[in-house]
């Protein structure tokens, strides 16, 4: 059963009517309400679509930070094989918020690395949320120098709210791992994909998303603040990030103008976390695509790629 | 590429940027309170000679007291296009910037020069945090563009300083880009064997920190400069605890192994010359190597200012 956003509250009513009148007639009561639920579902498909078809920023942040939206482990299940996870950072930990080994994409070997949220509360714990600390970016750095040794392309999955902010993650050089990732990613002679699957939160995606293609799923953010810390900050008021969400510019949409996004990701009707099967699949045709479309370039024209994207968005804007 | 053709010829600057004596000859110490006459106070670079607290100084006044006879040039940055995303909060962003740029009389939060530093020629770039908290927009991922590319192309080592409260958030995605960006700067360097060195000023946080700031072959911070990527308000939130005395301050992370050394400001030029000749195979600086300013010219001495009684 999907757990409904507050904007979909009305929507929530409707199919809820649907689920109950179709639970009636499965207790066998002598009614056919066949044609009643057709017509609710007809009316919650318009709406639906309509709701979707014009999400605004802040819409677009909690669709993008829907607890049933596939995560990264539900990525690594369906969309690849034989994966085999590499742990560590062989200094201090293993963080698990960052997953990260060796797998199969298409038969490919590729090295694949994401953030995983959790998907219950244990879960959520045991990952952090999906906040990576000093050590999971070290683990990432030393999987992609892996990648750039033995050729193998490495896809980043990003979905993050940002690097953790705590005591230890401070004192072990937070800073210093993900400048450290983000110099590995622009080093390796490797195809490097990021997909950014929810929450693109900050310098801790930078760490992974500093890619040759950076996808976004439609609904997928990328910013350099939360809204509400923004609001907090600028507005003085973190109920304000409706308007934070609208002037940070942070849906796919509005990085595809501004070249920081190179493709955006279809999603199903009302979200990924409505039908994780296409969304997945959608994503591995994306992958795929870009797959052959770096497949020419060798080591040196990756690396120089890479770096041109990057030198570039120094005169991007709206207007430009 | 953009940052090539953008380039402007370098134009001598510092001797048109002399800025007048303050009227108000006294200065507080904003750490110990002690009120300090400002000609001392300047002369010692903006450090208490009280409780040797280091309070913020700006490029200009950093990089006259840094190169020999207080004479640099300046290396031009490309603008950016001003307000990329039409950024509206409470104000505009062209709005602040304005302001920025009348208080400050800077374009934006870095500056770039070239000089010497005890008959080292070396480039050296400045975070400005009185310009919008030294935030890091599309200019400072410019600036630092710049001074790697010239750096570079002079074969002479980078001297950055560091001081930024982070990313520019009226730069939004623009702004974060910069840490990739600014990155790949610092790959120019160490391809062509460049020394880099990262002189870490109170306060050098957030993407700042998690880019630039922290890729250099050297790390110097100035004494109890705040350097961190995430707040300590922000943790004492998350963790909701006391965090201990002294975290995140420069002492602190030399202790945990992120930093090289921290050197007083008063002590900071001597230091920088003595590592950059080391790590460039250069002999060692002769003391009284350096030229002597001349007292006549006002226009180029660093510091003669003309001293009034102090009227209390
Ligand atoms: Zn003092």
């Amino acid at each position: 059963m999907t757990q409904y956003m507050e904007f979909e509250k009305p929507l929530a009513e409707i199919e809820g009517k649907a689920e109950e009148l179709r639970a009636m007639a499965r207790q066998g009561e002598d009614m056919d309400v066949s044609a009643e639920a057709a017509t609710l579902d007809t009316k919650a498909k318009a709406m639906l679509e309509e709701l979707y078809a014009n999400l605004t920023p802040w819409r677009k942040c909690q669709v993008a930070r829907h607890p049933e939206r596939p995560h990264c482990a539900d990525y690594l299940k369906a969309m690849f094989t034989e994966y085999t996870p590499l742990a560590g950072d062989r200094n201090f930990a293993d963080d698990h918020a960052v997953m990260g080994g060796l797998a199969r994409f298409n038969d490919m070997p590729v090295v694949v690395i994401g953030h995983e949220k959790g998907n219950d509360t244990k879960s959520r714990i045991d990952r952090n949320f999906g906040m990576a600390r000093p050590e999971g970016y070290r683990k990432a750095t030393r999987l992609m120098d892996l990648a750039g040794r033995f050729g193998l392309p490495v896809i980043t999955l990003v979905d993050t709210a940002g690097a953790y902010p705590g005591k230890g993650a401070e004192e072990r050089g937070q800073s210093e791992a993900i400048a450290r990732a983000t110099e590995k990613c622009l080093q390796i002679g490797v195809p490097l994909i990021s997909v950014i699957i929810g929450e693109g939160g900050s310098g801790g995606a930078v760490a992974f998303a500093t890619a040759n293609r950076v996808a976004m799923l439609e609904h997928s953010i990328y910013s350099v603040i939360s809204p509400e810390g923004c609001a907090s900050i600028l507005w003085k008021d973190s109920e304000k990030m409706r308007e934070a969400a609208e002037a940070l510019r942070l849906t796919a949409q509005d990085l595809k103008q501004l070249g920081v996004t190179d493709r955006i990701i279809p999603e199903p009707l009302g979200g990924a976390h409505r039908d994780w099967v296409a969304t997945i699949d959608a994503v591995r045709k994306e992958i795929a695509a870009i797959l052959v479309e770096l497949g020419d370039m060798d080591g040196p024209a990756l690396i120089a790629d890479r770096r041109k994207k990057f030198l570039d968005l120094g005169s991007k804007g709206l207007a430009a | 590429m953009n940052w090539i053709t953008n380039y402007v010829r370098p134009r001598i600057n510092s001797i048109f940027s002399r800025r007048e004596t303050p009227d108000n000859l006294w200065t507080k110490c904003t750490e110990c309170g002690t009120m300090l006459f400002h000609r001392e106070v300047s002369d010692n670079l903006n450090v208490c000679t009280s409780c040797n607290h280091h309070m913020a100084i700006t490029p200009r006044d950093r990089f006259e007291a840094l190169f020999d006879g207080g004479v640099f040039t300046e290396v031009d940055v490309p603008m950016p296009i001003a307000d990329p995303l039409q950024f509206r909060d409470q104000k505009k962003y062209p709005d602040r910037m304005k302001a920025a740029q009348k208080a400050t009389g800077e374009d934006d939060a870095m500056l770039v020069a070239r000089g010497e530093i005890g008959r080292t020629p070396i480039i050296a770039a400045a975070q400005d945090f009185s310009f919008m908290g030294g935030s890091m927009g599309m200019y400072v991922g410019n600036a630092i563009i710049a001074a790697a590319e010239e750096a570079v192309k002079l074969k002479r080592p980078l001297i950055l300083f560091s001081a930024a409260g982070g990313a520019r958030m009226q730069e939004g995605i623009l702004s974060l880009m910069q840490m990739p960006r600014t990155t790949v700067a610092i790959q120019m360097l160490k391809e062509a064997k460049l020394p880099y060195i990262v002189v870490l000023t109170h306060p050098t946080t957030g993407g700042v920190t998690a880019s630039y700031a922290m890729l250099g072959d050297v790390h110097i911070a100035e004494p109890n400069a705040l350097i961190c990527f995430a707040g300590p308000r922000v943790i004492e939130q998350t963790i909701r605890e006391q965090l201990p005395e002294g975290f995140q301050r420069a002492e602190y992370l030399l202790d945990h192994g992120m930093l090289d050394r921290v050197t007083s400001r008063t002590k900071m030029r001597e230091e920088l010359i003595a590592i950059c000749r080391m790590l460039l195979g250069m002999t060692p600086p002769v003391a009284g190597d350096l030229p002597a300013p001349d007292p006549e010219d006002a226009s180029a001495a660093p510091d003669t200012p003309a001293v009034d009684a102090p009227t209390t």
